[in-house]
């Protein structure tokens, strides 16, 4: 601590450099913060419960629809504790940009396989008496203001109604809370049927199952035994995990985890050398002054902890900074109007991103340390 | 050892000590068998051409630097055998440098500047303060404590280098041109300043000089051409 004064005299000695250096760490975190947030959104949206969960889709693609009659046959499968399905709605609010997912289900069996979907009890009792009601998560209902009793007209881009209208309306009986915070309650859930009476096809279709497994750790063997089940078949079917199918369903716009790396990868980059060459032009100014250090006492270990602090502090603070004011911007919750119903800034990737800015200030202080440490007194006194 | 002539206990021995310095396949040498004691308390100018070698063994006597041959002792003990980072150590604790162009840190007040050779100590920062107040009193800077080196005047600035270097209470204080970059007036003060450390606080001083009225002030002269120490300029 004794030395700290003496380091951050140093980083206030050309304010100007500093501060642009410290800037482009500032926003090289917040970068940091955003594609993780995004990333988070599109990829880590799965609870643990999801861990004894399976995902049964068509092998094709999870477009292609699987038959009704599928649940029974799949529950007489050993290891499989219960079966239920959802179907891809594809509905609008109003307003194209109001996206949110809204899925049919059967109401008992998808809250039994969701213990992450907290609804109170006298609204489920009310899901299942209104044939047109739909339990909604909290952060749509805050978003358009819906309240329990209000009729809700979605329009579907995919399912039209046997009149021929792709507009559904439905009575919002209850308001579901996530247990926690990675649960999304974004979604609208309404009963399936409804949906599957008043719509003009694909009747006895779904689109996907969702199956609870009695041992999590029997997963492969289940999902092996489940495919094995419908092969041949018509519908051929690809079981995984819950996390994999998400992650299956996100990466149709691309590899994201590589997208965000290489991004992340390409600016971290940038402003190792960005810092690394102010460190080292630093130190090159001061050569006279690190002389004076080890002419009075400091060692070369000293003058290389010395650098090594200067670079590291340097970095720690845009990182601290960077850090902070993206999970300030990510709080604020999904900033595309209901695309990534799961923004937010993860604590295991802010502490990823304390840990990269210590690496960050250690890489580049390294080489300026190492040029600082290997002066010789005699000749660096005679260079002032 | 004492000195034969002061009866004084000698603080620094030099003997036989030869510098050679390697320029591309070139050897020159600096300094060619040279023998120096200093007594404790000694004021002390080393006078000589530019390129006779005074900062070479200025260097060797403060550690900065090894002999090519020959040994240096300072207070008994032989410091030319000394690994680099002992040698730090030991520059910490034994010595006190003051540089011609001061050498201060621009960044840190006169205050941090002084304090700067007790960061290597287990001293508090209370107690490193008293010694740095106490310094920069000895130096009569008490009142520019809070300065930058920007703020203070070239004679200000030496003031502030020789408190930097006697703060530790070193066994030896070595000047490099300590007036080489002051006027006249400036220069006296700091001739002054250097005299009553060594006549009152007997501080041993080696000061090396290109300025005969410089030297005048030192209890002893003596003189380096082409690598010899001598008495006599002429020689």
């Amino acid at each position: 601590m004794k030395f700290l004064p003496l380091i951050w005299s140093n980083l206030r000695r050309k304010k100007t450099r500093t501060v642009l250096t410290l800037l482009s760490i500032i926003v090289a975190f917040v970068l940091f913060g955003f594609l993780s947030a995004i990333r988070q959104a599109l990829l880590g949206g799965v609870s643990l419960e999801g861990a004894n969960r399976l995902i049964v889709r068509h092998k094709v693609s999870i477009i292609q629809l699987l038959p009704m009659s599928y649940k029974e046959r799949m529950e007489r499968i050993p290891g499989v504790a219960m079966a239920t399905h959802q179907t891809w709605f594809g509905g609008i609010y109003q307003d194209p940009k109001n996206f949110f997912m809204q899925n049919p289900v059967i109401p008992d069996e998808f809250m039994r396989i969701h213990p992450e979907f907290i609804l109170p009890p006298e609204q489920m009792r009310a899901w299942q008496r209104t044939r047109t009601g739909a339990v909604v998560g909290r952060k749509t209902a805050e978003r358009f203001n819906w309240k329990v009793g209000d009729k809700v007209p979605i329009q579907s881009s995919i399912w039209s109604r046997k009149d021929g209208g792709f507009l559904w309306e439905f009575d919002i009986v209850g308001i579901f809370d996530g247990r926690d915070k990675n649960t999304d309650t974004t979604p609208l859930f309404f009963r399936y049927d409804y949906f599957d009476e008043a719509r003009s096809g694909a009747r006895g279709e779904v689109g996907w199952y969702s199956i609870r497994i009695q041992d999590s750790a029997r997963a492969a063997e289940v999902a092996k035994l489940v495919d094995a089940e419908f092969e041949n078949s018509a519908a051929e079917t690809k079981t995984e995990p819950e996390g994999a199918f998400v992650q299956a369903w996100a990466q149709q716009v691309g590899d994201i985890a590589l997208i965000t790396a290489s991004i992340l990868g390409a600016v971290f980059f940038t402003i190792l050398l960005v810092t690394g060459n102010t460190i080292s032009q630093s130190v090159r100014e001061r050569t006279g002054e690190l002389g004076v250090l080890k002419a009075i006492g400091f060692t070369n270990a000293a003058v290389l902890g010395l650098v090594m602090a200067e670079s590291c502090l340097l970095s720690l603070l845009g990182g601290g900074i960077g850090l902070a004011v993206a999970w300030a911007l990510t709080s604020h919750g999904d900033p595309t109007g209901g695309m990534l119903p799961l923004f937010f800034f993860p604590v295991h990737d802010v502490v990823l991103g304390v840990l990269i800015s210590v690496a960050m200030g250690l890489v580049t202080g390294f080489f300026p340390a190492l040029q600082a440490m290997r002066l010789r007194v005699a000749d660096s006194l005679r260079r002032i | 050892m004492n000195d034969p002539k002061t009866g004084n206990a000698a603080v620094v021995e030099v003997r036989d000590v030869e510098k050679v310095f390697r320029r591309g396949s070139e050897d020159i040498h600096v300094l060619r068998g040279a023998n120096l004691t200093v007594p404790s308390g000694e004021f002390l100018a080393l006078m000589g051409p530019s390129g006779s070698g005074k900062s070479t063994l200025l260097n060797l006597i403060g550690g900065l630097d090894h002999p090519t041959r020959g040994t240096v002792s300072i207070a008994g003990e032989r410091i030319d055998q000394l690994s680099d980072r002992r040698l730090a150590a030991w520059r910490a604790r034994h010595v006190g440098f003051v540089f011609q162009l001061y050498n201060l840190m621009p960044v840190l007040t006169a205050e941090r500047n002084v304090e700067l050779p007790l960061l290597l100590t287990h001293l508090s920062k209370a107690e490193r303060m008293q010694h740095v107040a106490t310094a920069l009193a000895a130096v009569g800077l008490s009142h520019r404590a809070q300065h930058y080196p920007r703020q203070l005047s070239g004679g200000e600035q030496q003031r502030v280098g020789i408190a930097r270097g006697i703060v530790t209470d070193p066994t030896l204080l070595l000047c490099d041109e300590p007036t080489g970059d002051l006027d006249r007036k400036a220069g006296d003060e700091i001739l002054d300043l250097l005299h009553a450390l060594s006549s009152e606080h007997g501080k041993t001083i080696i000061m090396v000089t290109h300025d005969p009225h410089a030297s005048a002030r030192a209890s002893r002269t003596i003189y380096l051409n082409k690598g010899e120490l001598t008495h006599d300029p002429k020689d």
